[in-house]
């Protein structure tokens, strides 16, 4: 059944991203930009948390889950250290996939020559 | 007179986008990437026995290195192409963006080239992400201490 809903979920946010692409002159940056800000806001009030136990990877796989950590950490550092762990948490659970993006594309870059 | 005549050569030779199948295709790839994601857990909870928090962290990272090598082997441009956000909006779109921005500028060098030019596209989403999720925990904190 979690296969269905995160199905379910993800596809729903990726159609509502390409029915916005298609219908207005946005590039995808913008979209991706505007998403990161609704999963960032999604999480002020732990909406989001309940949509992963719904939906599981189907939640977190888009975009939107993204900001959804970058709150998330900021939330938790407030609440153990204060002030200073907003601002130290923020990076807290995101650091992996952008360390891996930017290691991983930097070495394959060095080693693959663009395909035009 | 002439302008409509190419107004009408024009209309008839831009490409016709059929939202209704664009948003299709969206959901249909979007949705088998999420299942993909949910399988990709299961398998690193169950059979390598990874908590689910470390579960969820190598499933972004197994995403993250795959679209970033297929990127390098020319045919994801193609599959992003033809699924559009089916492919952008999932943390597989981060990873393009990021993989083909540093192919792009690699002929420029090491640090002009790749290290002032690899977020060009996606440091979008990590700014606005990181400003937006500094306004809404400061508007948490504020609620929390009323």
């Amino acid at each position: 059944m979690i296969y269905f809903n995160s199905f379910i979920f993800a596809g729903f946010v990726c159609a509502i991203a390409q029915f916005i692409l298609s219908k207005t002159k946005l590039t995808p940056g913008h979209i991706t930009a505007i998403f990161v800000c609704i999963g960032a806001f999604l999480d002020v009030f732990n909406i989001y948390d309940k949509i992963i136990l719904w939906a599981g990877g189907g939640a977190l796989v888009p975009i939107t889950s993204f900001g959804h950590m970058l709150t998330h950490g900021a939330i938790q550092g407030y609440q153990t250290e204060g002030f200073m762990g907003l601002l130290g948490g923020t990076f807290d659970l995101t650091s992996a996939g952008i360390t891996t993006a930017i290691v991983v594309s930097f070495f394959l870059a060095l080693i693959f020559k663009p395909k035009d | 007179m002439e302008k409509n005549k190419y107004k009408n050569i024009v209309d008839q030779n831009t490409p016709k986008e059929n939202t209704f199948y664009d948003c299709l295709i969206a959901f249909i790839t979007g949705g088998l990437m999420g299942v993909i994601a949910e399988i990709l857990i299961e398998f690193y909870q169950n059979l390598l026995d990874i908590p689910f928090k470390s579960a969820t962290v190598c499933m972004l990272v197994t995403l993250i290195t795959l679209s970033c090598l297929f990127t390098c082997f020319g045919f994801f441009d193609k599959w992003v192409n033809f699924c559009k956000c089916g492919l952008i909006i999932p943390i597989t779109g981060f990873a393009h963006a990021t993989q083909s921005a540093a192919l792009e500028y690699r002929k420029e060098g090491l640090v002009t080239g790749i290290g002032a030019n690899m977020l060009k596209l996606s440091g979008a989403v990590i700014i606005f992400g990181v400003v937006s999720s500094w306004l809404f925990s400061i508007i948490r904190m504020v609620v929390g201490l009323i």
